[in-house]
């Protein structure tokens, strides 16, 4: 069975004046430990589909089911239990809290998680270390790199053991060549077992998923297997 | 997320914030201050007069021509202007005619004369009082040197003197005996007989009294003057029923019509704490309406400062939600802020209030105190300024919609 199964989904927005069809009827299936790049021009509905899968945002119709479980019945909590097991977040804008330290930041999905306080410390660090942060556990966000920030937002993604790593253009705000190195990080990462799924606009950033979506105008305009995914190997 | 979590979190926040909490935390401070201050003062305030109206002694009233509380409302001079005075023979008459009475002491007062010691002299702030034997239990004096007034004394209008403690401090080197000497004031010249012990200050000094016969005191200072009778019951039971002796004895002698109200005034320790009760009640009311107000307008502040906090903070609020905080953490996170900086600002204005009190309360010479009810009250009006004007901005983060908070520039 697939970890995600999207049949027909419409999501809607009532702006007021018009109703904005930002996904008309799209199905997907996703398995696990796939790496799945969606691509799409802006007004697409990429983003909107990565709420949607990120259960930041449910359908207007059709079904989404994740780990086999109906995503439309869900309320609020239940939702924000999915995200915080499930899922882990990687934003262009890192999205870190300023203020709180590396390891601070990675602790907070163990936090609403309820994990107590020296296990939540044990694995922020082990996810730190594993992304190569150890030095850098009590730094701020302002006192690292846009790379190093990045690799806080990817430990705090990683650090619940959730099903997926959703990426919105994680290489976004990185000069090439630190996206370069957070495009390896995935690459690990998928290859360790993990699912991922990436949303981009950029062609070269997509050659290193092994499937590639891309929607136009709220739907699925192809579905294509990557013969030869970029891989850490090949950039060197 | 734990309580224990949100706390810590929750002062995390405001030290990245020192400036603002700080302000913030002041309003309350400034609304709780008032209070506690206030309420401390008043509080010692009261202590200090129920402590020292031990002057007139338990189950003791005292009788005088006007009230001890002269605010009685419009017209009050003019009604009680053309009282008669308590005269020396209504003393006695009183004297002679109540039942169940321990002492009945009859006194009259003049003020400011200076003694003069050979060649020491006070200053001319001495108060002089006329007593009866009995006048001394009443007034809650004690002898420490000598005897007390006797009733020959009285009967031979002997030039005899008891000092008070400060009066013997003032004219005599230390320790030495001034039983047998001789003072002079206004031209009379008196031999000590007795020295009291000292009764401790309320408003300054009660000690420098210079205590004569009263016949004496007629006859130097002039029989023309109002007096007081000073009554102790043999009891708290029978406080009452002697009072009301009293209250016929003197309606009789001084001819009050029936139906008319006593020429006269009275008032205990109990009746002088009722009445101070009654004013500070006033003061208290006010204290608290202007607190409250001050409470309400800092919890604005607060609700205020919060808000801004909410939009300051909302890509956090996203990340919150999107890495699994549920509405109820985010609302428990913004409450507890607010909860945090109030009760704060309220500690802080309870330290500076008692100090405040306090300090006049040192100042006034009176013993200082802690209204620990009015320490919880405190607290607990904080906390509860924190809930209500927390809960809006702790409700509109917890309702932000995760994606556009995350989009938030």
């Amino acid at each position: 069975m697939a970890l995600i199964h999207i049949k027909d989904v419409v999501k809607t927005y009532d702006m007021g004046a018009e109703l904005v069809h930002a996904l008309s009827g799209v199905t997907i299936d996703i398995q696990a430990n796939e790496y799945v790049a969606i691509m799409g021009p802006s007004g697409s509905g990429k983003s909107t589909l990565m709420n949607v899968i990120g259960c930041l945002d449910t359908p207007t119709s059709g079904l989404y089911e994740f780990g086999g479980e109906n995503v439309g019945d869900l309320d609020d909590n239940q939702l924000a239990e999915i995200r915080n097991r499930k899922i882990g977040f990687v934003f262009q804008t890192f999205n870190l809290l300023p203020r709180s330290t590396a390891l601070h930041n990675v602790e907070l999905p163990l936090i609403y998680a309820g994990v107590p306080s020296h296990e939540r410390r044990e694995r922020a660090e082990k996810a730190l270390t594993d992304v190569g942060l150890g030095d850098r556990m009590l730094h701020k966000p302002n006192e690292l790199s846009g790379g190093q920030r990045q690799r806080v937002a990817v430990a705090r993604a990683l650090v619940n053991n959730p099903s997926i790593i959703l990426a919105d253009e994680p290489t976004g705000n990185l000069d090439s060549r630190t996206g370069v190195e957070i495009m390896q990080l995935f690459s690990e990462l998928h290859a360790q077992g993990n699912t991922l799924i990436l949303v981009t606009h950029e062609e070269e950033i997509a050659e290193h998923a092994h499937r590639i979506l891309r929607l136009f105008d709220g739907k699925v305009a192809s579905d294509e297997v990557v013969a030869n995914p970029l891989t850490y190997a090949s950039q060197m | 997320m734990s309580r224990i979590e949100s706390i810590s979190t929750t002062l995390q926040t405001l030290r990245g914030n020192r400036l603002r909490s700080f302000l913030t935390l002041l309003s309350i401070a400034i609304g709780v201050f008032s209070i506690i201050a206030v309420m401390t003062a008043l509080g010692a305030l009261q202590n200090s007069i129920e402590g020292g109206l031990s002057a007139l002694g338990t189950n003791t009233f005292q009788v005088q021509k006007y009230p001890h509380n002269q605010g009685g409302g419009p017209g009050w001079h003019a009604r009680l202007r053309n009282r008669p005075d308590i005269t020396y023979a209504q003393g006695l008459a009183v004297v002679e005619r109540t039942q169940g009475a321990r002492y009945i002491g009859l006194e009259a007062w003049t003020f400011g004369y200076e003694v003069t010691w050979r060649n020491v002299r006070t200053n001319p702030d001495i108060a002089i009082a006329g007593e009866t034997p009995d006048g001394l239990p009443t007034n809650q004096w004690e002898i420490d040197l000598g005897r007390s007034l006797s009733q020959s004394d009285l009967d031979l209008t002997r030039r005899v003197v008891i000092l008070g403690a400060d009066l013997v401090r003032l004219l005599f080197p230390p320790s030495y005996n001034p039983i047998g000497e001789t003072v002079s004031l206004a031209g009379t010249r008196y031999k000590i007989i007795g020295t009291l012990k000292p009764e401790g200050a309320m408003f300054g000094s009660r000690d420098r009294h210079f205590v004569i016969p009263i016949t004496t005191f007629f006859e130097k200072f002039g029989k023309n003057r109002s007096i007081h009778i000073m009554v102790q019951a043999e009891s708290r039971e029978n406080f009452q029923a002697v009072q009301d002796q009293v209250i016929g004895v003197l309606r009789a002698v001084r001819k009050d019509r029936p139906g008319e109200e006593n020429s006269f005034a009275m008032f205990s320790n109990e009746s002088l704490i009722r009445e101070f009760n009654e004013m500070t009640a006033t003061v208290r009311l006010g204290t608290m309406a202007i607190a409250a107000v001050a409470l309400l307008a800092a919890g604005i502040g607060i609700m205020n400062i919060m808000l801004v906090s909410v939009t300051e903070r909302t890509r956090e609020i996203g990340v919150r939600k999107a890495v699994g905080a549920t509405r109820r953490s985010v609302i428990a996170q913004f409450l507890s802020e607010a909860v945090v900086i109030s009760v704060l600002g309220g500690l802080i204005g309870i330290l500076l209030g008692l100090l405040a009190g306090n300090i006049l309360a040192v100042a006034l010479e009176i013993d200082p105190v802690i209204e620990l009810t009015w320490i919880a009250t405190g607290i607990a009006a904080c906390c509860l300024v924190g809930i209500i004007f927390g809960t809006y901005p702790a409700w509109k983060a917890a309702n932000l919609d995760p994606i556009d908070a995350l989009r938030y520039e």
